[in-house]
């Protein structure tokens, strides 16, 4: 018997040592590539960096020359990255949720089963695809590439993201808790406000972020939208730069090949940061 | 036993052998006429029951496990529509109104209902808990007057003392019979004229159960109150009339007192002496 147990402790060891094993062999490409940005991009991490517009190809150059670190920064992506991401998300998140909560209320419903068969459908259509109709629908009609039409791509590639984590969110929450509020003689719309929803709140909010998170990367239907530009505009109507689109750019220029690795970093840190909020989230705001 | 139906002829009416149904009541609360609730087509979980739940008085309904107590009661409220697979079928007079014809959100607030497992709202206070009927109706009362409430329904359910620190926490921190507690005080907060309870004290301890007790009879004057309960001896301590269902059937009705003392029916005599159930 002693020896029987003995050897189940043994087994609960060694399986303990090998999924700690395996976890950090799956943290290894994560690790290693955040080491790499730093390593090569941390130089032009100044306050510059966050301030200034992208330097241009002559500016890269003499400070190349002189061994400096290149001048100016990526403050018209970030701003643009900002106003298109929170553009988006005022779109996408209150129609998201509203749909999100038709989908859990009525599960059957024929139109929940074509919304959700789109919805699904949504999110594995590449982005490039989305960019290109955000192109023919916005930008052809308005005559002009801009930031809304940007924003438009975004919100395509965000609602289906946020419709099917606002369903599962509400359908983990138990029927008592509805039965409850009507119980109490409350109409459905003051049961799903004041109680459905803000019991979810923790899932909601995580499915955003994790939706920002995801856009916030996305390159090609920015690039076929709001094209970029070198100034810092808030003009919605007029072309935009964004974080990922510099990274691009800065590809195709030789001279700004150091600022690719700091705008990595950068960019690999805000949606790192969004996830891990999302997880706290997640975690703290727990259903019961 | 046959010979014995004979006693209370003047409260009860005799339907078929053995079943003694309905108690006949002067004035009314509840009216439930061939009342059917069936979860899947062609199979009634509650099959026609007639009975008139009185006034003022505690009505107790008894029965083995998954015989449709929880079923009947929550018939009255109107509980099963959310689920439209559920249909319910006949008539249940609230103060002699349909209430399968008045609009949902009125019959809900005066039939306030305690239920099975306790359900308190996890995003609000203990305090926003107790005041949630008011509040998801849109009712606004004067700082005060919220207070006074508050107060005064947590004393009645013996929790004030427990929580009258922790008004500002989460209701779902407390513990199962302290958060019973909470949803009864939700419940009888907002002055329903029927307090439907489906076994309210099963998850409290001996006190708490005592407290309840005594807080029912108190609050019969004001309201009347149809609880469902596995404990006959609760039964027999508050009960004024009591209902023994079997397999979706009303089989007995009757003051508590004869029905304890003298059932009609094989099945009621079994199950009060603890034979089945
Ligand atoms: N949601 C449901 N779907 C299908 N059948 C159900 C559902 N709820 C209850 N039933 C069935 O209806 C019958 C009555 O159930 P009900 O919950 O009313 O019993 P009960 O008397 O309250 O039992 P208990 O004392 O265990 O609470 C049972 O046979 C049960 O299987
Ligand atoms: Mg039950």
């Amino acid at each position: 018997m002693i020896t029987h147990t003995k050897f189940r402790q043994l087994k609960d060891k060694g399986f303990f040592i090998l999924i700690c094993l395996l976890m950090s062999l799956g943290a290894l490409p994560l690790v290693s590539i955040l080491f790499e940005l730093i390593r090569k991009g941390y130089k032009q991490l100044n306050i510059a960096f966050f301030t200034e517009t992208a330097p241009s190809t002559l500016d890269a150059m003499l400070a190349a020359g002189t061994g400096d670190v290149i001048p100016g920064g990526i403050a018209n992506g970030i701003i643009g990255t900002l106003i298109m991401v929170s553009l988006a998300s005022a779109v996408a998140i209150p129609i998201g949720i509203m749909i999100g909560i038709y989908l859990a209320e009525k599960p059957t419903a024929i139109f929940s089963n074509i919304v959700r068969f789109v919805a699904d459908l949504m999110q594995g259509v590449p982005s490039i695809v989305i960019g290109i109709i955000s192109y023919a629908w916005i930008v052809c009609s308005f005559q002009s590439y801009s930031a809304l039409a940007g924003a438009f791509a975004l919100s395509l590639m965000m609602a289906p993201l946020i419709i099917r984590s606002t369903e599962e969110t509400l359908k983990m929450l138990p029927p008592s808790l509805k039965e409850a509020g009507l119980a109490l003689g409350a109409s459905y719309t003051s049961v799903v406000l004041k109680i459905l929803l803000p019991a979810a709140f923790g899932g909601l909010f995580t499915g955003i972020l994790l939706s920002i998170s995801r856009v916030t990367g996305e390159t090609a239907p920015i690039m076929l939208t709001a094209l970029g530009s070198s100034m810092i505009t808030v003009d919605v109507m007029r072309p935009m730069s964004a974080v990922p689109l510099l990274i691009w750019e800065f590809y195709n220029d030789p001279n700004l090949m150091d600022m690719i690795w700091s705008c990595s970093l950068f960019l690999l840190m805000l949606i790192l940061t969004l996830n891990i909020i999302a997880k706290f989230i997640a975690h703290r705001w727990k259903i019961q | 036993m046959e010979n014995t139906v004979n006693n209370n002829m003047i409260d009860t009416l005799i339907t078929s052998n053995n079943v003694r149904t309905p108690l006949i009541v002067e004035d009314a609360i509840l009216t439930f006429k061939d009342v059917c609730v069936s979860y899947a087509p062609g199979k009634n979980a509650i099959e026609s029951v007639n009975a008139a739940v009185e006034k003022g008085k505690i009505t107790a309904i008894m029965g083995p496990s998954g015989c449709g107590k929880s079923t009947l009661l929550r018939a009255v409220n109107r509980m099963h529509e959310l689920y439209d697979y559920i249909k319910v079928t006949g008539e249940i007079l609230l103060n002699d109104q349909d209430v399968l014809k008045m609009n949902a959100m009125e019959v809900r607030r005066n039939a306030g209902m305690v239920f099975q497992r306790p359900n308190p709202f996890p995003n609000m206070s203990i305090f926003d808990n107790v005041l949630a009927g008011y509040s998801l109706n849109g009712i606004k009362l004067p700082k005060a007057e919220r207070e006074a409430l508050v107060e005064q329904s947590l004393r009645n359910v013996v929790l004030w003392d427990e929580v009258k620190d922790l008004l500002n926490k989460k209701g779902s921190f407390l513990s199962g019979g302290q958060q019973q507690r909470l949803c009864i005080a939700r419940a009888i907060a907002l002055k329903p004229e029927v307090l439907l309870m489906d076994e309210p004290t099963s998850a409290l301890d001996p006190i708490a159960t005592n407290h309840i007790e005594e807080l029912l009879l108190t609050l019969k004057k004001e309201f009347s109150i149809v609880i469902v309960t596995h404990n006959m001896s609760q039964a027999a301590r508050i009960s004024d009339n009591s209902m023994f269902m079997y397999m979706g059937e009303l089989i007995e009705y009757d003051r508590t007192n004869t029905m304890f003392t003298n059932p009609a029916c094989q099945k009621t005599e079994e199950y009060l002496t603890g034979r089945f159930g």
